[in-house]
């Protein structure tokens, strides 16, 4: 009799499901847990995955925890491209669903933080602009100018201490996270990409320029946002983090 | 404010900004830049641990499982509960209190 | 004799080769000893850029590359997914690998990726949709591609033909090569009762462009009979090297790759199995 491939992989990977019939093994007997290999091999390559991307949600949920949560999550969405590098873009979601850790906001956040994390990872190569170019324009035209940002730059922004979660869980001896919104600059000088803390206003000013605002119309989104925004710590944040790849058109 | 002013903010900024990274550091060479922490590549063609172990298991998927015991620093976190502030404070409470009956 | 010196890899020596991992990029750039020569997963380096990237660009300059793909799902039921033909075609095309090869298994499943090579049947029907499949790759890609033979843990009772026939039938259909995993053998003889030796006697040793090495594990089915898990987590198991040393006695001396993906060691012990790799080559008749 045929096997198909729709009950081979029902039953892949559901362990309550039946094993396919018509497979046997070298006698001629019914395979029996010889099918579970492929279950064994689908499920930990799985999870795998998911504890290689997400090494704070798992360090914030405990390792046997997120074992459960990674058993659930990949039934839930198995990877739908074959690149296990970006494998989980569902979880932010998924945490916010989740039983166990519905109640626990933050999580869902810092998940974005670890996916964004790992899209500048892999994200395209690109020269950093010369910061003195900055200087060099006359600030009008410098008003009327977009800004282009690196490939691997990404912001985060989050109703929670997301940043000081991420660093109370990486860093030794880092402060317990207070209660916070928490704006995060994701950029990757050379190749490491890293966290950074936005000051105030900062978030928008960053999404403003992402989104091909105006330098000088998100300098005003920002102020409007915030009344604290200061434009020289994100410029030097920017430039430090070699986030500007281009000035103009 | 003016567009002069804010011209004239905005310059001012620039020159801040410039001025408190003055010391970038130079580029590493490329093959430096190999160098240093990767992240795992996941796609591989070896197989797991055999018959045994998680994907037969019978998985708790709903999270009845989910064990205080082994909590992670989630315990240590004293944050409100949700985004709208409403406190409830004590994250793994919260998510034992959280599990479906049974 | 491949010339190292011009950068020029057409073809990969018949020396050893190993899986490219990250953490061995120091060790390899200074001292590489018996490794002539490394494999890469494919899917790994799909990414637009950064570090992966650039260690590929680095290492490509001093060592002939194998681009090996985990992920189209050739014994597919459905059609192949274009992005990832796409992308496929987008690596090869700028790395220029010395040998590109995939596997006879499935891994996608209506959209679903499973990340396992998961088996199929041997019958004229799959025959004809992986040899539709290999056509399509290798068209897209523009050159050809090796095939390699799958870890068996079980078989099908519709197949009505051997992996052998159907292997080299893929092969006469679509003009591909073969690679040829000895463990990969060692494993499916065992798991299925029949002759590793027989199993190599029958293949088409001269279409072997590459082969695998690697170590497995031992379980048990529910008769408490042997079942070996192709894990690539361990040194690879001694019949497994008489049964390459019989292999490349009678096909003679091909690209040989030491495969180490789980609990990866430090490079001196898979560089030692690289050595002892090479020990067995240079006996054997080119």
């Amino acid at each position: 009799m045929s096997v198909t491939q729709t009950p081979f992989r029902v039953a892949v990977l559901d362990p309550d499901a039946e094993r396919p019939s018509g497979l046997k093994d070298g006698q001629g007997r019914a395979a029996g847990r010889r099918f579970d290999v492929y279950r064994n091999n689908v499920a930990v390559s799985l999870s795998e995955a998911l504890e290689a991307a997400f090494p704070v949600i798992r360090k914030l949920v405990g390792e046997e925890n997120f074992k459960i949560l990674a058993s659930a999550f990949l039934r839930a969405h198995p990877p739908c491209t074959p690149l296990m590098m970006f494998y989980g873009a569902e979880m932010p979601e998924f945490l916010g669903d989740f039983g166990p850790t519905r109640g626990t906001g933050y999580l869902s956040d810092v998940a974005r933080l670890e996916l964004a994390l790992r899209e500048s990872y892999h994200a395209a190569d690109a020269d950093p602009v010369d910061p003195t170019a900055l200087q060099a324009l006359p600030a009008e035209d410098l008003m009327q100018s977009t800004i282009t940002l690196a490939p691997s730059v990404r912001v985060i922004r989050s109703e929670w201490p997301v940043y000081s979660i991420w660093r109370y869980n990486t860093e030794a001896d880092a402060p317990k996270p207070v209660m916070a919104a928490e704006d995060v600059l994701i950029a990757r000088p050379e190749l490491d990409p890293a966290p950074h803390l936005l000051p105030s206003g900062g978030g928008t000013f960053v999404a403003a320029l992402s989104d091909g605002q105006l330098f000088g119309a998100a300098v005003e989104i920002a102020t409007n946002a915030s009344e604290t925004f200061d434009l020289g710590a994100v410029l030097a944040l920017l430039i430090e983090t070699e986030a500007m790849t281009k000035i103009g058109d | 404010m003016s567009n002069k002013t804010k011209t004239l903010a905005v310059a001012g900024a620039v020159a801040a900004a410039l001025s408190a990274t003055m010391t970038v550091p130079a580029h590493a060479q490329a093959k430096e830049k190999c160098f240093g922490v990767s992240l795992a590549g996941k796609n591989d063609c070896a197989a797991g641990p055999g018959t045994t172990c998680a994907g037969t298991s019978t998985v708790d998927y709903q999270g009845n499982a989910w064990t205080l015991v082994d909590a992670g620093t989630c315990a240590e976190i004293e944050l409100p509960e949700m985004a709208d502030g409403s406190a409830r404070m004590g994250s793994l409470e919260a998510i034992e209190r959280d599990l479906p009956q049974g | 004799m491949l010339d190292a010196s011009n950068h020029q890899f057409d073809r990969l020596p018949n020396k050893p080769g190993v899986g490219y991992k990250p953490q061995h990029f120091t060790a390899i750039t200074e001292n590489a000893g018996a490794v002539e020569w490394l494999e890469i997963h494919a899917e790994n380096y799909m990414g637009d850029g950064g570090r992966p990237i650039a260690q590929l660009r680095h290492l490509a300059e001093r060592f002939a590359f194998s681009v090996h793909g985990v992920g189209l799902s050739i014994g597919g039921e459905g059609p192949l997914d274009p992005d990832h033909l796409a992308r496929l075609k987008h690596l090869v095309g700028w790395l220029n690998p010395a040998s590109f090869s995939e596997h006879l298994a499935w891994s996608t499943h209506e959209s679903a990726f499973l990340n396992d090579l998961l088996p199929l049947p041997y019958t004229e029907s799959t025959l004809a949709r992986v040899a539709d499949h290999i056509d399509e790759l290798q068209d897209t890609v523009g050159r050809q591609m090796l095939l390699e033979n799958p870890s068996s843990y079980l078989a099908f009772e519709e197949s009505t033909l051997d992996e052998t026939e159907f292997l080299r039938e893929v092969a006469d259909r679509t003009g591909c090569g073969l690679l040829l995993d000895v463990n990969n053998v060692f494993v499916s003889a065992t798991n299925l009762d029949t002759d590793p030796r027989s199993y190599i006697d029958a293949f088409p040793l001269d279409l072997v462009q590459e082969i695998h090495l690697g170590g497995h594990d031992e379980d048990k089915d529910d008769h408490g009979a042997p079942l070996l898990i192709d894990s690539h987590g361990r040194e690879i198991a001694d019949p497994v090297w008489a049964l390459f040393e019989y292999t490349i006695r009678r096909g003679g001396a091909r690209p040989t790759l030491i495969e180490w993906d789980n609990d990866v060691p430090e490079w001196p012990m898979l560089e030692a199995e690289a050595q002892r790799a090479a020990t067995m080559l240079e006996t054997a008749i080119t």
